[in-house]
């Protein structure tokens, strides 16, 4: 492998994983509701930007992040307390454009609480590039794949051993039947929109030190992430996370090896291709529901 | 009485489903529902969890009014369905499936619950580790009457346990109804096969287009001529 394959793709992992987070709080909120909710970028930009704001007024990376973490995942509780959850027997199209929404209303708001402009985030430790095979890796690359790394762990004994997780997963498969047994699937909801804002604000945090942030930093990361649920199939996790980690190395490679002024379009070219060819996605489930 | 239902009426959108229900269920009894397809059966027994809204009428449950009570909270009463179509969480496996019918009880009353149920349908045990999807329609049957017996329940509804199942598992299932009624179980059954849920039955409501139009004990709706002719095809 020559090195500069190995930069494209360990530069593709890092953003990869980035991806991967987003699909994976799109995923979690559609399983919970058949939702797609077009506001996940946001909680990636208020993740990253109430970062900055913390760390402007003096508090370490060990307070900062946590906060803005809660502060996303607060957002998100309230996003669905009280703009999904008052119109629960609306159809699912109502509720997505409900998001849609919401996502125009959190960027306005982001713009005035803070402002326009770029803002970088310090490396959470230092910026001296690793050498790996001809390559260089930044610390904070390893960071995003570990914490990445971490959080899928973390997902996977969550909804394979803990009964809440089983009840969440088991409110994706057959919503009656969860009712039936006493599953409160509002709750399921509401959780839903926590943990995925809260995953979204993790993403928005670990890139901004690479990419910078700023009030509208949550369209283009949402589409990607959005792209990368649907590549991977929607409302699969492993499919989340294989779709997000594709995405990211392809459009790396793509800017890499062809050319940067299309790395953008690879996503949508993505979506299309999927949807023509693969509608269910890699991981998805197959054909309609059984009645 | 344990089930006390007065005036009961629900509608899709505005067509009417079901109105003017009263019917009763005593601590003990097994009463049965039969009526003919898109009578309402499926409808009214998704109405006393608390799964489909109800537009007039009241519900009590041990004295207590649950009309407007959510569905958990009903389940938590003891009030547990076991539904049409089995309904089974396919991709988790027949444990899980289990562990979730008592999602509202302590780890250890489900423990203990899960032990009985391997008793009662070994099969289950064999297969608790496969996915709930790769069980055969009667196993399935099974698993879904097991996740509800896990909820402990004070009253079970049971819809159309029977349902699309091979003569040999129907009589199965109804030994199996007929074991829970002799360990004191509240029962009530909505099943198609009119005779043999007649037949089980202490008392039985026969349900016409969203009405109550006959009632009575098993054995004399079993003799009803309205009955053997709609309903027992003599």
């Amino acid at each position: 492998m020559s090195p500069q394959f190995v930069q494209y793709l360990l530069t593709g992992l890092t953003v990869g994983a980035i991806y991967a987070l987003v699909a994976l709080g799109f995923s979690i909120i559609f399983n919970a509701s058949h939702v797609i909710n077009f506001a996940q970028g946001e909680f990636v930009m208020i993740g990253g930007m109430a970062t900055v704001s913390l760390v402007a007024v003096g508090l370490p990376y060990l307070l900062a992040i946590p906060l803005a973490i809660a502060t996303a995942a607060l957002v998100g509780l309230a996003l669905e307390k009280f703009a999904v959850e008052p119109a629960r027997d609306a159809s699912v199209v109502t509720l997505i454009i409900i998001t849609i929404g919401a996502s125009m209303f959190l960027r306005g708001l982001a713009m005035l609480v803070w402002d326009k402009n770029l803002h970088a985030l310090k490396p959470i430790t230092g910026d001296k590039p690793i050498a790996i095979a001809g390559a260089t890796i930044l610390p904070q690359s390893v960071w995003v794949l570990g914490v990445t790394l971490a959080i899928v762990v973390a997902l996977s004994w969550f909804f394979g051993r803990t009964l809440l997780g089983k009840a969440m997963l088991a409110t994706s498969h057959n919503r009656l039947a969860a009712q039936l047994v006493g599953i409160n699937v509002r709750m399921v909801l509401f959780l839903s929109f926590g943990l995925s804002a809260a995953l979204g604000a993790i993403a928005g945090i670990l890139i901004a030190p690479i990419t910078t942030t700023s009030y509208d930093v949550g369209v283009m990361l949402g589409l990607k992430g959005f792209a990368a649920a649907i590549l991977g199939g929607l409302g699969s996790g492993i499919g989340a996370v294989i779709g997000g980690l594709v995405l990211g190395i392809v459009e790396t490679m793509s800017a890499g090896y062809l050319s940067s002024a299309y790395k953008d379009a690879i996503a949508f070219v993505i979506i299309l291709v999927v949807l023509f060819f693969l509608p269910s996605g890699l991981f998805g489930k197959r054909g309609g529901e059984r009645v | 009485m344990m089930l006390e239902v007065e005036g009961l009426a629900s509608r899709y959108g505005r067509i009417p489903a079901l109105s003017g229900i009263n019917l009763r269920v005593g601590e003990g009894e097994l009463v049965s529902l039969v009526g003919a397809n898109g009578a309402g059966k499926t409808t009214l027994l998704r109405a006393l969890s608390g799964v489909q809204p109800v537009s007039a009428g009241r519900v009590h449950f041990e004295g207590e009014d649950i009309t407007a009570a959510a569905a958990e909270k009903r389940v938590r009463l003891g009030i547990v369905q076991v539904p049409e179509g089995r309904q089974v969480f396919a991709p988790l496996s027949v444990e899980d499936n289990l562990r979730l019918g008592a999602y509202l009880r302590s780890k250890a009353e489900a423990a203990e619950s899960m032990e009985r149920i391997y008793a009662m349908f070994p099969v289950l045990k064999q297969k608790r580790r496969e996915p709930a999807g790769a069980l055969s329609g009667g196993q399935q049957q099974m698993l879904a009457m097991g996740r509800g017996l896990m909820a402990l329940p004070r009253l079970l509804l049971l819809d159309e346990p029977s349902m699309g199942l091979a003569p040999k598992l129907v009589e199965e299932i109804f030994a199996c109804v007929r074991a829970l009624k002799s360990a004191k179980t509240t029962i009530f059954l909505v099943d198609q096969n009119a005779r043999a849920a007649l037949a089980v039955a202490d008392r039985a409501y026969v349900l016409e287009t969203g009405r109550i139009v006959l009632a009575g004990s098993g054995a004399e709706l079993l003799e009803n001529e309205q009955v053997k002719e709609a309903y027992l095809g003599l």
